[in-house]
């Protein structure tokens, strides 16, 4: 399964680094990234950003039933987490029990695998977060 | 100019399996299989995890020690027999994921045991020709055991990686000697699942002639003696292979203790000995002198002469190998199962 | 605002379930002709058609729905629109309908629903209802709807004290209303702690808080005020139609315990409308999951955010409460299959204004409002519907 090979292999500084963008004008930062700041539109001046790959838990919830492909991590946490620097991002949290999780701890980020087209296709990595201890 | 190590850094997966859980689904005896081997428990990676998210780990603790820029790196290599690709180089992921990308030469190494070991060589000259500033050597492995088999007990995930420069080092490598031969004593074909062996072969012919000719080799060569080496670290494949290899040249056991780790993280074979050198450099100072033989089955062994710098009491490893170690939750051998893929249709794929 | 009033003189739809011998187009064709033969017009009087329809390209590799439509329907030649807005297609397909009358060109524009979610298997169908959401950021990491709704329920339950038992209720309702209806797909009560203790899906949401995947069609007839008159004593007038947008991931909102979408749209609609919400009779909400009826009611205004859950609590919300909510048995009892929702919600909604919805009756219902909302809430249609 070759399909979606080329928007994988676009999102690779983002998927592997956190690389997002931020409006020089009102310095809103984005992750995911935006080229068109939606305060600033067309007055804003969009440049790179890198996060540092901290941040907290905002809200999670424990999957039982999984997307194909994610079936067998189950029961998996998914949360979405506030960055340090702001933006929110959706995640799986790893290397952890369900029940330590919480509104409010902290969590940095990690490279794991995330899916892989079958037996044949490409791996596609990228971040996923673990709880700081 | 000396080469050295500007920087390391260590990896190892959360999950532990106790060898006496997998004797138990064989019908051993645990406690005489960990008596034998000197093993306790085995790292075991997560579902998610390979060699290429631990290189990526191991790598960016390495450059976070360094503290170099990650686009001066000229040269990458990633030793394992794990690789998650056959055809598609882990190093390359590495280098994307610290951003050393796009100015630098990368490929994969195999070498049994021994390839980070190799890849470690490789960028020493690399940098002494003064072809790269710095080059960055990795092994990592999340090596398959064939169940049943006796080194179902050992082979564990882990890794470590090695910016190697002539520039802020915090030890020199002062010498690097190897020995080779053309040894059968451990392989896997291309298609199958799970190494071969030839037991009882691996021992005196292939690891022990290797990793004690390399090590006397490169002792001879500097003109230097047991005596002379604060640390001493071997390639581990089990607690006592090392144990012994230091009883045949002179070593003493505290010479050894520090870079030992299969007892509780198993062999994370092209892991192993690096991750041993890590240990060692997290509690070294300076003048300490290191004594490094690998080995890889095929057969080979590297041996280093490594010196510390006063520069590693000031930079010490902010996650040093021991935390790896203590970080550790145990599984059962179900789940062990399901984590290495070992049942059919278990993957993370769609 | 021009006076062009617009009304809905005929409904149809067909049964909510797994209908294993039903195809997309068996679907779409029978509702069709309940609604035309409802309204009592013949087919050449159609001048227009929309169709809401979220996936059936991956549910069965069928796009261009627009044609496909009009050639099925008999009606090939008229101009046929398919419109998305994930699980709001149906009430986009309702509001462009509306438009297209409104605008003063078209008397008489059909607005369908359709969606035929059992011929692939589960996971498939859930993967591509993912597509609701955001593809590179949210499903490719792993998250599936009942989980982002999660989300929503935990932060709701953490800054507002809202209890899993509250959120459970609206489940409990909805079932017992269901009862009484005869397209719903469950018609079968479920007690309170027969939703806490189904398997979980996503903590803490369980099966019970989930609507199931459903195969159905919905069809309404609408028609300009001159035509309306024409066919109809009593026709049930369209007053308002609003559409706002948020963020499509989750995560880009600016709260997770409040659907902006909603809260803009009903602020335009009661506008439109010129009414208030005290006039409101009944509601029609999307609860894709329990949780989303709690955001819903606190959302359009009926109680204060926070308090939704209280407000089930209570009793207000069932039919003989003081704001009935889903007297069909919402997304939960009724089945929810995407596209069509939204057009269901209006079918229901003028039953329940023509004083035809039998057992599940609300009593003097004159105005009525319907609420559809598409993935996590990046976009939500209201229409306020009335006698008179």
């Amino acid at each position: 399964m070759v399909k979606g090979l080329a928007s994988y292999w676009r999102l690779i500084p983002q998927r592997y680094n956190l690389i997002g963008t931020r409006c020089k004008n009102c310095g809103e930062k984005f992750f995911p990234p935006r080229k068109l700041c939606p305060k600033c539109r067309r007055a804003g001046e969009i440049e790179k950003f890198k996060f540092s790959g901290n941040g907290e838990i905002y809200s999670y919830t424990i999957i039982h039933t999984a997307p194909e492909g994610f079936e067998f991590q189950r029961p998996y946490v998914m949360a979405i987490i506030k960055l340090d620097e702001g933006p929110w991002v959706t995640s799986q949290i790893v290397d952890c029990k369900p029940e330590d999780v919480e509104i409010g701890k902290k969590v940095r980020m990690v490279f794991r695998k995330i899916i892989a087209g079958g037996k044949e296709g490409t791996i596609r990595y990228g971040y996923k977060f673990k709880l700081v201890d | 100019m000396p080469v050295g190590i500007v920087g390391y850094g260590a990896y190892i997966p959360r999950y532990r399996i106790k060898v006496e859980e997998i004797a138990s689904v064989w019908g051993s005896d645990g406690e005489r299989i960990k008596r034998g081997l000197l093993v306790k428990e085995k790292s075991v990676h997560a579902i998610d995890e390979d060699t290429a998210t631990i290189s990526v780990e191991c790598a960016r603790n390495a450059v976070d020690h360094s503290g170099i820029n990650p686009e001066e790196i000229g040269a990458i290599y990633v030793g394992s027999e794990s690789h998650p690709y056959i055809v598609k180089p882990t190093a390359t992921i590495v280098a994307a994921a610290i951003e050393a990308t796009p100015e630098l030469t990368a490929a994969d190494y195999e070498f049994a045991c021994k390839a980070g070991t190799a890849a470690i060589q490789t960028v020493m000259g690399l940098v002494e020709s003064k072809r790269i500033r710095y080059g960055m050597a990795i092994g990592a492995d999340t090596s398959q055991g064939k169940p049943g088999d006796a080194l179902e007990y050992t082979a564990s995930a882990g890794g470590a990686a090695f910016i190697i420069g002539d520039e802020d080092l915090i030890a020199e490598i002062h010498d690097t000697y190897s020995y080779t031969t053309d040894t059968p004593d451990f392989w896997r074909r291309e298609g199958q699942e799970f190494p071969s062996h030839g037991s009882r072969f691996t021992g005196a012919p292939a690891y022990f002639k290797h990793v004690v000719s390399a090590a006397k080799g490169i002792m001879e060569r500097n003109d230097m003696k047991p005596e002379d080496f604060k640390y001493v670290v071997f390639h581990q494949p089990n607690g006592k292979y090392p144990l012994n290899a230091a009883k045949t040249l002179g070593f003493r056991k505290e010479q050894l203790k520090t870079g030992l780790l299969t007892p509780w993280i198993g062999n994370t074979y092209s892991g192993a000995t690096l991750l041993g050198l890590c240990a060692i450099l997290d509690e070294a100072n300076s003048g300490d002198k290191i004594l490094v033989s690998s080995y890889g089955s095929g057969a080979g062994s590297d041996a280093f002469i490594i010196e510390v710098t006063e520069e590693n009491e000031k930079r010490r490893n902010k996650k040093p190998v021991s935390d790896y170690i203590k970080k550790k939750e145990y599984i059962n051998y179900s789940i062990y199962s399901k984590f290495k893929g070992k049942i059919k249709g278990v993957g993370l794929e769609r | 605002m021009n006076e062009n009033r617009v009304a809905i003189i005929g409904i149809g739809m067909t049964k909510f379930g797994e209908l294993w011998d039903y195809s997309y187009r068996d679907l779409i064709t029978e509702a069709g002709i309940k609604a035309i033969t409802d309204a009592g017009i013949e087919g050449e009087d159609i001048q227009e058609l929309y169709v809401g329809s979220m996936s059936p390209g991956l549910f069965a590799g069928q796009e261009h729905i627009g044609a496909l439509v009009a050639d099925y329907s008999g009606l090939s030649g008229i101009p046929a629109t398919r419109v998305e807005a994930a699980c709001a297609s149906g009430g986009l397909a309702l509001r462009q309908a509306f438009l297209s009358i409104k605008s003063g060109r078209n008397d008489i524009v059909v607005a369908g629903g359709v969606e035929k979610m059992t011929d692939v298997p589960t996971g498939a169908a859930m993967m591509a209802l993912m597509g609701a959401g955001d593809e590179q950021w949210e499903a490719f990491q792993g998250i599936t709807f009942p989980a982002l709704y999660a989300l929503m329920a935990r932060r709701h339950m953490k800054e507002y004290g809202t209890t899993l038992e509250q959120i459970s209720e609206v489940s409990v309702k909805n079932h017992y209303n269901a009862q009484f209806n005869e397209y719903a797909q469950f018609r079968f009560e479920v007690s309170l702690e027969e939703v806490m203790d189904s398997p979980p899906v996503a903590e803490p949401l369980r099966l019970l808080h989930c609507s199931p995947i459903t195969d159905g069609s919905a069809v309404v007839i609408l028609a300009s005020e001159k035509k309306a008159r024409e066919l109809k004593d009593e026709p049930i007038w369209i007053s308002a139609s609003a559409l706002a947008t948020d963020s499509l991931a989750l995560h880009d909102r600016k709260s997770l315990s409040r659907m902006d979408s909603v809260i803009l749209a009903a602020k335009k609609a009661y506008k439109q409308a010129g009414i208030e919400i005290k006039d409101i009779d009944f509601l029609e909400v999307h609860d894709c999951f329990s949780i989303a009826e709690i955001l819903a009611i606190e959302g359009l205004g009926f109680c204060k955010l926070g308090e939704g859950g209280i407000l089930t609590e209570e009793g207000q919300t069932k039919i003989d409460g003081d704001i009935p909510v889903n007297p069909s048995g919402g997304l939960k009892g009724k089945g929810h299959p995407v596209g069509t929702t939204g057009i269901s919600q209006a079918v229901e909604a003028t039953l329940q204004l023509r004083g035809e919805a039998g057992k599940r009756q609300v009593k003097d219902a004159e105005i009525g409002l319907i609420q559809n909302v598409g993935g996590s809430g990046a976009t939500c249609v209201i229409h306020i519907l009335s006698r008179g």
